[in-house]
C-alpha cells in the first residue's frame, strides 16, 4: 500500500504499475474501466503453456478525465508477460479504438500508456494480427479526428509491434527510460551476433533505443521527466498540435524520414549523429539533466515537426 | 513460385516491373480487360530496413498522387524487419509505421490494396506490408511467420517437442501457412484455378473495406475470443458514456 501511494502521488512512471499510472494521471474519481478484472476475461492460451493468467490480461482500458479533459485510455502492465499483445489483450485495445472511431460524442483524445515487449510469443499469430487490427483502428480513429497520444516510459518500453504502434499515434510522449525499437537488442544479438549489437553493453543499448535519442531525432514529440505529473503535463501540451492523418502529413513524413537517412544513414553510433547536428555535448547526452536536455531539443529542427 | 513465373501467371497481358535496391519491386501491369494496376513488393527474401520501407512507402504515395484510385498489388517474398543496430538507431519503427500509414491512406483514398504472399514474410515486415491490405492472399510457397519454433522454444523455455505437439492442436502460435487463414489473417489461398482472373476479381473489389478479420477468425473457429472482446468493450464504453 505504501508503494502504491508513493508511486501515484509523487513517484516514478517507470516504477509505477499500470493502475498506479492511471490513478496518478486522471482526475480523482473519474476513471471507469471497460471489461475490467471482474469480467475475468483471461487469455485462453496461456494455460496450455502452464503459465499463470491475469484477470485483465495485462491491459486496462477505460475512460476518465485529465484536468477536466475527457479521455479514453489504455494502459499496458509491463509486469505481466512483459506487457505483450495476446488475443484478449489486443482485442480490448481494438474495441477501445473502434469505439473512439465510431462515436463522435466519445472523448476525442485517446491516451495509450504503452509498456510492452511486443507480440506475446505464446500467442504469436493472434498477437501479431491484433497489433495489425490495433493499428488499423488507430489510424481510422485519427482520420475521424481523434488525437491518439502514446506515452512511453515503462519497464518494458515499446518494442516490436508496440514500437510500430507508437509511431502510428498522432503524438508521442517519452521519458529517458522509454526505450523504443522494433527488434530488441537481445533479439538482434541472438540473430546477428554480439558484434552487431552487444545487448549487455547498457550505455550502447540506451543511446541506441532510449528516450533521449528518440526525442532528439524526432521519433518522439515531447520529453517527460520520469514522473506521472510530468507525463500528464507533456500529454496536455502536445494536444495543441495534432497532425491530421492525411496525404499532406504523410508527404511531410516521407521527406522527414528521407532527410534523416540522407544526413545520418552512414553514422555508426548516436554521437556521430549528434556531431552532424552540431551538438556540442555530443558525447554527453546521457549526462544532461532533463532541463538541459529539453533546452537542447528546442534548438534542433529534427526534433520538432508535424510530420507523423 | 519464382517472381518471374508469378508475374507471368498473374498478369498474362503483360507487366513493366523492376526490382530496385533493397529488394523493392515497382512497376505497373495490365489486368482484366485492359486495366492498369500499380505493382510493388518486397522480394528475394530481403529483410525490410529503413531504406527499403521508405522506398516502398514512396512508391505508394507516388501512386496516390499520380494515379488516383489505381489498385495496388503487393507481391511478397521478404524476410523479417532488418535486424541491424544501425536501422534501429535510425528509428526503424517510424519507417515501418510510415509504410503502414501509407498503405492505410491509399485504401482510404480508393486504391484497392491486394497483397500476394508467394514466399516468406515475418514479424514487423508482415505487419507493415501483408497485414495492412484490403485482401491478403497466399499462393503455394507462402510461409508467413512471427518467430520460428526453435526460437519460441528458447524464449518460452519450453521443449521443442512439446511446442511441435501443441502446434498441431492450435493455430495461435506456430509459424506457417496452415495457421494464418483460420485466425483471419489470410483471406484466401489460391492453390488452383486461373490466378489472373482471381486477381482481377480481387482488384475490382471495394477499397478501404472495414476490418473484419476478427469476425472471420471467429467464423473459421481459429480465433474465438477477439471479436467478442472487442464488441464487449465497445458496448460497455457506450453504456458508460
Amino acid at each position: 500500500m505504501k508503494d502504491y501511494l508513493t508511486n501515484h502521488l509523487t513517484g516514478s512512471w517507470y516504477e509505477a504499475t499500470a493502475r498506479e499510472r492511471i490513478t496518478g494521471l486522471l482526475d480523482k474519481g473519474s476513471f471507469k474501466e471497460f471489461t475490467g478484472p471482474t469480467a475475468r476475461e483471461v487469455s485462453p492460451h496461456l494455460k496450455m503453456f502452464d503459465l499463470p493468467v491475469a484477470f485483465d490480461d495485462g491491459i486496462i482500458v477505460g475512460r476518465g478525465k485529465v484536468k477536466d479533459h475527457p479521455v479514453l485510455l489504455a494502459a499496458q502492465e509491463g509486469r505481466f508477460m512483459g506487457g505483450t499483445f495476446g488475443e484478449v489483450h489486443g482485442a480490448k485495445l481494438v474495441g477501445l479504438l473502434r469505439y473512439a472511431r465510431d462515436n463522435p460524442k466519445a472523448p476525442r483524445i485517446v491516451l495509450l500508456l504503452l509498456d510492452t515487449g511486443g507480440v506475446r510469443l505464446q500467442e504469436a499469430n493472434v498477437g501479431e494480427l491484433a497489433v495489425s487490427e490495433i493499428i488499423r483502428a488507430l489510424l481510422e480513429a485519427r482520420a475521424a479526428g481523434v488525437a491518439v497520444i502514446a506515452m512511453v516510459g515503462g519497464r518494458a518500453g515499446a518494442f516490436g509491434g508496440g514500437g510500430i504502434t507508437a509511431s502510428c499515434c498522432s503524438r508521442i510522449v517519452i521519458s529517458e527510460q522509454g526505450r523504443t525499437s522494433v527488434s530488441g537488442p537481445e533479439v538482434i544479438e541472438t540473430n546477428m551476433g554480439v558484434e552487431e549489437f552487444d545487448s549487455r553493453d547498457r550505455p550502447l543499448v540506451w543511446r541506441t533505443t532510449g528516450g533521449k535519442t528518440r526525442r532528439l531525432l524526432g521519433g518522439a514529440d515531447a520529453y517527460a521527466s520520469d514522473s506521472i505529473e510530468s507525463f500528464r503535463n507533456a500529454a496536455l501540451r502536445v494536444l495543441d498540435n495534432i497532425p491530421p492523418f492525411e496525404m499532406a502529413t504523410l508527404e511531410r513524413e516521407q521527406a522527414r524520414l528521407a532527410d534523416r537517412l540522407g544526413k545520418f544513414g552512414r553514422c555508426h553510433d548516436t554521437p556521430d549523429i549528434w556531431k552532424k547536428m552540431r551538438i556540442a555535448e555530443a558525447d554527453k547526452i546521457a549526462d544532461l539533466s532533463d532541463d538541459d536536455f529539453k533546452r537542447l531539443v528546442e534548438a534542433h529542427q529534427e526534433a520538432n515537426h508535424e510530420a507523423r | 513460385m519464382k517472381l518471374d513465373e508469378l508475374l507471368k501467371v498473374l498478369f498474362p497481358a503483360g507487366h513493366d516491373t523492376r526490382v530496385e535496391a533493397e529488394g523493392i519491386l515497382v512497376g505497373t501491369a495490365s489486368y482484366g480487360d485492359g486495366k492498369t494496376a500499380a505493382v510493388v513488393g518486397v522480394v528475394n527474401q530481403t529483410s525490410l530496413g529503413t531504406d527499403g520501407a521508405l522506398a516502398l512507402a514512396g512508391h505508394i504515395l507516388e501512386t496516390i498522387r499520380r494515379s488516383p484510385k489505381r489498385p495496388i498489388v503487393t507481391l511478397l517474398d521478404a524476410g523479417s524487419q532488418r535486424m541491424r543496430r544501425r536501422d534501429e538507431m535510425l528509428g526503424l519503427n517510424e519507417y515501418l509505421a510510415h509504410l503502414t500509414k501509407s498503405y492505410t491512406l491509399a485504401a482510404r483514398q480508393g486504391h484497392r490494396t491486394v497483397a500476394v504472399l508467394f514466399g516468406s514474410v515475418a514479424a514487423g515486415a508482415f505487419i507493415s506490408t501483408g497485414l495492412v491490405q484490403d485482401i491478403l492472399v497466399a499462393v503455394p510457397g507462402a510461409n508467413p511467420e512471427v518467430m520460428d519454433l526453435p526460437s519460441i522454444a528458447r524464449v518460452t523455455k519450453l521443449p521443442l517437442e512439446k511446442l511441435k505437439a501443441l502446434a498441431k492442436s492450435t493455430p495461435v502460435f506456430a509459424s506457417g501457412l496452415a495457421y494464418e487463414p483460420p485466425i483471419g489473417a489470410i483471406t484466401e489461398i489460391w492453390d488452383r484455378g486461373n490466378l489472373a482472373s482471381r486477381l482481377a476479381t480481387a482488384l475490382d473489389g471495394v477499397a478501404g473495406t472495414p476490418d473484419r478479420r476478427d469476425e472471420i477468425g471467429l467464423e473459421r473457429k481459429g480465433r474465438l475470443k477477439a471479436a467478442d472482446i472487442a464488441r464487449r468493450v465497445q458496448r460497455e464504453a457506450a453504456v458508460l458514456l
